[in-house]
């Protein structure tokens, strides 16, 4: 489903994707973990078009879509959450999510319908199998970190991925609220066949849920496999686990 | 700026409608123009504030585009035989199209260099008509417009004024409540989550420019009909200062807000001008105790104050 080949991306000298490999087939939860500044972010970044690689394939579903616009990636059916909270923190946390259901459906240049009644039942629905339902009416801006965090999902859930690329879904959360991420992070792969592609820093929560990880170091792709098989690896060991497993 | 639709809302906006029809019967002359005036600027500024707190773009050269409608009827008017009325009917269009060219250059940049191209670009505009004195009149401008018979005494003039503004004011009301709308917002509070959304920012942001600027050549138009000339200042840069400053002073976050604001200085320049040509220095006053004391703007002080306001809670729970 989506194949990242060889991309290279640097800043001012300093390659901060160099060689990346990854694949991921439907169906599938991949995580890729690895060290602060590995270059995890800026590889989500090269495949939902925030930033653009400098040589290198990205494709998804036999289309090469490395270089495109966000928005463009993002109807091709890949959404994101970002692992610093980027939400609309003046809206309610029922107008964040419809933002991207208008967007989904195709309604954002609709001039004179009342967006009061576009797309309030996906809405609801989205909000309600993410937990949120008695915050809709709050503002955003003022719902705590880990709500948020989950809003961030909630908003990406808006445009109906095939592929949903998660940021560090679990930073800054509580052990309770990293638990019930984890079980939503499951249904969602589960029950909506969600494809999930995600980086960790938390080796459990990867580990319990992830059919593959890879892994990255100076933002080359070190290894690329099942879990297991990751776990075993003598390099990945003394790079990342602390030579011990 | 989200207000949402309430009974109340309209039954209060009815009844100012209703009180405002009997302005000429009651009012003399001078004061029935000084509200026909205010319409005018107030849904400039209004169209302003569709692009400024609804998009959150730096729109610093919004009188251009009511310039443009201006000129677009005096021209219609002096240099055709045909019915002036298509004038009115061309003058939104043809500030429509200037917004999409000047926009078009302007929205690949973003935030205080889309303003500063913006300015040149309308000053580029301003400086032709300025010197075309074959075509626009130059600095001297146009003036004896005559407009057609119904809309040219001031009483009709007045109430051509205000069903063109009421108009336009329910329409634009429609449009920032639209899907539209919510998205435009959206893209103010956080462009980049926006396009990762699926949102083309580039795009929305052209098109609520081109918006602003129909209803921006509405009000030029109206200005014809009320003052009868035109002349370059109508698209000075100066002007489009005066109008970012009516949407502040009146509170950018509402809908009406910017309204309220154009009274407030149309009324100062007026009232002040009589006794000092320096009445800028009380509007600079105001200004100062205005950023001091209610920087949300006078109408949106209200509304917080009577309403609970989404705003109000993120504030209080911070």
């Amino acid at each position: 489903m989506l194949l990242v080949k060889d991309v290279q991306k640097s800043f001012d000298g300093f390659r901060a994707v160099n060689d990346a490999q990854l694949k991921v087939e439907k169906g599938e939860v991949v995580a890729v973990i690895g060290p602060n500044g590995a270059g995890k972010t800026t590889l989500f970044n090269l495949v939902t078009g925030q930033l653009n690689p400098d040589s290198g394939e990205i494709i998804f579903n036999n289309e090469n879509i490395a270089g495109m616009p966000p928005y463009e990636i993002c109807r091709k059916g890949i959404s994101r959450s970002f692992q610093i909270v980027n939400i609309f923190p003046r809206l309610t946390v029922f107008e964040n999510v419809r933002v991207s259901v208008i967007s989904y459906n195709k309604r954002t240049f609709n001039l004179f319908s009342k967006a009061e009644n576009v797309a309030v039942a996906e809405t609801e629905e989205i909000i309600q199998s993410l937990g949120l339902s008695e915050k809709a009416k709050r503002i955003s801006g003022s719902l705590s970190h880990g709500d948020q965090k989950v809003l961030e999902m909630a908003i990406a859930l808006g445009n109906r991925p095939e592929l949903l690329i998660l940021d560090e879904p679990t930073a800054g959360m509580s052990p309770e609220e990293t638990l019930s991420t984890l079980e939503l992070m499951k249904s969602l792969s589960r029950e909506r066949g969600i494809t999930i592609l995600f980086c960790e820093h938390d080796m459990e929560l990867v580990f319990s849920i992830a059919n593959k990880i890879m892994v990255m170091q100076h933002g080359r792709t070190i290894i690329e496999g099942p879990p297991d098989v990751v776990r075993s690896n003598r390099e990945v060991q003394e790079a990342y686990l602390g030579g011990e497993a | 700026m989200i207000k949402k639709f309430s009974w109340k809302a309209l039954f209060l906006g009815l009844a100012v409608f209703v009180l405002l029809l009997f302005v000429p019967r009651y009012l003399p002359r001078f004061q029935v123009y000084l509200f026909a005036l205010i319409f005018a600027t107030g849904l400039l500024a209004v169209s302003l504030n569709m692009v400024l707190g609804l998009g959150g773009m730096y729109q610093f050269h919004h009188a251009v585009f009511y310039g443009i409608g201006a000129y677009t009827v005096a021209l219609f008017i002096t240099k055709t035989s045909l019915s002036p009325w298509l004038g009115f009917i061309a003058a939104p269009f043809v500030s429509a199209l200037f917004s999409l060219v000047i926009g078009l250059i302007c929205v690949r940049l973003s935030k205080l260099y889309f303003g500063m191209l913006q300015i040149s670009l309308g000053s580029l505009v301003w400086a032709v008509v300025f010197r075309w004195y074959s075509f626009t009149g130059g600095d001297d401008g146009i003036h004896g417009i005559s407009v057609p018979d119904l809309i040219s005494s001031t009483g009709g003039a007045y109430y051509f004024s205000l069903a063109v503004t009421a108009l336009c004011l329910v329409i634009m009301f429609r449009i920032v409540n639209s899907p539209f709308g919510r998205s435009f917002q959206a893209v103010r509070d956080n462009p980049e989550r926006s396009e990762a959304v699926g949102i083309n920012v580039k795009r929305i942001q052209l098109t609520g420019m081109v918006i602003a600027g129909i209803f921006a050549g509405v009000s030029g138009s109206l200005f014809v009909v009320i003052e009868g000339s035109v002349f370059p200042e109508l698209m000075f840069w100066t002007l489009s200062l005066e109008i970012i400053i009516m949407c502040l002073l009146g509170g950018w976050f509402t809908f009406l807000g910017p309204m309220l604001g154009a009274a407030i200085i149309v009324l100062l320049r007026t009232f002040v001008g009589i006794y000092t040509e320096y009445w800028t220095m009380i509007l600079g006053i105001v200004l100062m105790l205005l950023i001091l004391f209610l920087p949300q703007g006078v109408l949106g002080f209200f509304q917080e104050k009577f309403e609970t306001d989404g705003m109000k809670t993120i504030r209080e729970e911070k």
